[in-house]
């Protein structure tokens, strides 16, 4: 895949042409646009806007994230500085801005930011509404992530999500019996015994990581109808079905490759690209790592991607770490704010970028489904439909501090780690994680 | 002949001005001299230690300013089985961790004492665990301990075939805390064995010629020569070592971030965990300012139980 695109190219070419060339697709879709008359935001006189955003998974996304800013700028005269973070910054870096109320006029965070700091933002109905009518509507989870709870007030505006589902070895599957994971608990259990008996074994973090360990245990207690939350905010994580989960997991957990307990976020990219394992769960990078590799670019090829698998729940159970841009109120420019956000959305801006991150983000609205990055590689597709879900950290509550301090604190991620080794029985591992939960919720 | 007297030296000095008066002044000399310091300490350490023992009893989130809940934190803890699971790991890392690296450091203080050819360079290769940062060290550890792709691993399965498969030693609690306590000792013997030279160089190598004149063996001659004469300086290594390894956090943060399943969090990755990952300033603070009386302890117990004089001065002489 080639990436290696300069500013300069980006701003000389355009950046439709850049983001082509980073993803070798054409693009063959057109994007689906409503003739809807756009809010009414002049900007302040002098304005400037300062943003923090988190770092690139590419380096296009870069490059056509600042060539768009630098065409806002010539289109409105607003110089716009835009600052990448570290990923495990911006949370801080976002606390310290709303408490302070000085720093950037606009943050790009995660998913539940703007629920957590919602009194210290600006109201983003109008951009998020018109934005919604041209581009074919949000989706379920820019909704979720986007609105405030019970209220139709939007609080930040989704840029994008990545998915964790499946990832496999075709091959592997093949030589155990199976053209791909079974939908249902008894079959994906009897996938992991042969994979194991095969040498080739299943693995799936189990220790302190953020995305991959929250990621498996969310989807074990969904695939089980189980949930840490009801529509109200109640604790409802000592539950039968999480009992049902745990008990599951027990028989489970023997069929992983030794260790997962003591996974991290990058473990499980290693022992798949080793050859180590067979099946696991990430995001589109492991894919393209592979791909990128001469060295592994054989494993690439026998790689499939496939949704987490069901189980009891009536749709794949996967979320998706979401990117959520909200602008603050201590910002002297707030419309001129709204008015960089609204520009990056449109089209002309933001299906390059799309395109130019080669599918690590998914499009929030509907109509961005016709980008051509879903019409490239096959094996990326699957990724395109990730803000679909109606899952969610938190899911099936309302979202707030509490449901992103579950996650960080690694609640649901212990649980399961205990029952698995034995360290907990499934039911003193679910009253454990209510207790930790109903600590973090007890001002919710 | 009329003789007219000159006026005197003293009367023609100008009187001192009032700022050279003040400057005479000792107690005001004093207070200047005195005043950046105490102003630096202040700022940055009386302000942020007392932040964080005021945090300690409100109920402050990242993003929410908290108010006073007295002591409703601490009583959390104490119901808490995670932050008694950190206390007692916090001991036991400290205990085990600390013996070790005295025992060992000691020994190669005692071997760097000796004349040897290249002394100096060997003494500065000892420095290099210690001058490594931490985190560069605690992946290096990590990589070591990995569950797939460990180096011990790979030698007693792939090489030496002693073993039919990995050890796994980050994926259970017990391998777990002593995979990091090694790795602890490691880091932290050049320090020790560094400092105890330095205090090993000092004793009067008469003392020594005297004893063996005496007929004393090595062994007497470490009990009763170079053991009560290091006392003080160990009282001072220990203290500080004490202090180090309670208080670590990159080992384990990086290594285990205090899994599997918390049985790896000290009190400071878990005051980390809970106060800046998962929000809770209050009640990290709370874990935080709970260190201090075992620190207290630990410190006056090492400075008091090392440093009596009679330990060096015979058990009879007070």
């Amino acid at each position: 895949m080639k990436n290696d695109i300069t500013r300069r190219d980006a701003l000389v070419l355009g950046v439709s042409a850049a983001a082509l060339a980073a993803t070798g697709t054409s693009a063959r879709a057109e994007i689906k646009v409503a003739d809807v008359p756009a809010p009414a935001l002049p900007i302040e006189k002098g304005a400037t806007l300062r943003m923090l955003r988190p770092v690139r998974f590419v380096p296009a996304d870069e490059e056509v994230f600042r060539a768009n800013a630098a065409n806002f700028t010539a289109k409105t005269g607003v110089e716009v500085k835009v600052d990448f973070v570290g990923w495990e910054d911006i949370n801080q870096q976002t606390a310290v801005t709303s408490n302070s109320g000085a720093g950037p006029d606009i943050i790009i965070g995660f998913g539940d930011a703007p629920h957590i700091y919602v009194d210290k933002l600006v109201e983003l109905t109008d951009v998020a509404d018109y934005i919604g009518k041209r581009y074919g509507g949000w989706l379920a989870l820019a909704k979720k992530y986007g609105m405030k709870g019970k209220s139709n007030a939007w609080i930040g505006l989704p840029f994008g999500a990545s998915g964790g589902p499946l990832v496999y070895r075709k091959s592997i599957l093949k030589s155990v019996g199976f053209d791909r994971v079974p939908e249902d608990h008894a079959g994906f259990l009897d996938l992991c015994k042969k994979l194991q008996a095969a040498g080739k074994p299943a693995g799936f973090a189990l220790g302190n990581a953020v995305g991959d360990g929250n990621g498996f245990a969310s989807w074990l207690l969904w695939s089980h109808n189980a949930s840490l939350l009801d529509e109200e905010g109640n604790v409802i994580i000592n539950s039968k079905e999480t009992i049902a989960a745990l008990k599951y997991l027990k028989e489970l957990y023997p069929t992983f490759i030794a260790g997962t307990p003591s996974w991290n976020d990058v473990s499980n990219n290693r022992a798949y690209s080793s050859g180590e394992i067979a099946l696991t769960a990430n995001g589109v990078s492991l894919y393209f790592s592979l791909k990128k590799d001469p060295a592994t670019a054989a494993i690439a090829e026998d790689t499939e991607h496939q949704l987490l698998i069901k189980g009891l729940a009536p749709v794949s159970p996967m979320s998706g770490l979401t990117l959520n841009a909200m602008v603050f109120k201590h910002s002297p420019y707030p419309n001129a704010a709204k008015a960089f956000l609204q520009f990056m959305l449109e089209k002309e801006q933001y299906e390059p970028w799309l395109n130019a991150n080669s599918g690590y983000w998914a499009q929030p609205l509907a109509a961005y489904a016709d980008a051509a990055v879903w019409s490239g590689d096959p094996k990326v597709a699957i990724f395109k439909d990730t803000m679909k879900s109606n899952y969610y950290n938190g899911y099936k509550g309302p979202i707030s501090t509490a449901t992103g301090a579950v996650n960080a604190d690694y609640v649901l991620v212990q649980m399961c780690a205990s029952v698995a080794t034995d360290a907990a029985t499934p039911e003193a591992a679910a009253a454990e994680a209510e207790r930790r939960a109903k600590r973090y919720f007890r001002r919710s | 002949m009329s003789v007219t007297t000159l006026p005197s030296r003293r009367t023609l000095q100008r009187q001192p001005g009032w700022l050279v008066r003040l400057f005479d002044y000792k107690p005001f000399l004093i207070t200047v001299c005195l005043a950046p310091a105490i102003g630096l300490l202040a700022v940055f350490l009386t302000y942020p230690l007392g932040l964080g023992v005021w945090l300690a009893f409100t109920d402050t989130t990242i993003g929410r300013r908290g108010v006073f809940v007295g002591f409703e934190n601490f009583q959390y803890l104490l119901s808490d089985p995670l932050w008694w699971n950190a206390v007692f790991y916090s001991i036991v890392y400290t205990g085990i961790a600390t013996f070790g690296k005295f025992a060992l450091g000691f020994w190669l203080a005692l071997l760097l004492n000796n004349h040897f050819p290249f002394k100096s360079l060997l003494r500065a290769i000892v420095l290099l665990p210690w001058i490594v940062p931490t985190v560069l060290s605690a992946l290096a550890f990590w990589w070591i301990y990995d569950p797939q792709f460990s180096i011990i691993s790979y030698l007693l399965v792939d090489v030496l075939h002693i073993r039919t498969h990995n050890i796994d030693f980050l994926g259970t609690p017990w391998p777990a805390r002593f995979s990091l306590i090694a790795a602890n000792i490691w880091r932290g013997i050049p320090f020790v064995a560094i400092s105890l030279l330095a205090g090993l160089q000092t004793i009067s190598p008469s003392l020594y010629e005297a004893a063996m004149l005496d007929g004393a063996t090595a062994w007497q001659r470490f009990r009763y020569i170079t053991f009560p004469m290091m006392l003080p300086i160990l009282a001072i290594v220990m203290t500080f070592s004490i202090i180090f390894t309670f208080t670590d956090f990159q080992l384990v943060y990086a290594i285990t971030r205090g899994g599997p399943v918390n049985s790896t969090h000290l009190l400071a990755t878990l005051a980390f965990q809970r106060g800046i990952a998962g929000g809770e300033l209050g009640e990290g603070a709370a874990i935080a300012v709970s260190m201090i009386p075992f620190l207290v302890f630990a410190t006056l117990f090492s400075y008091f139980g090392l440093a009596r004089r009679k330990w060096q001065q015979g058990e009879s002489n007070d």
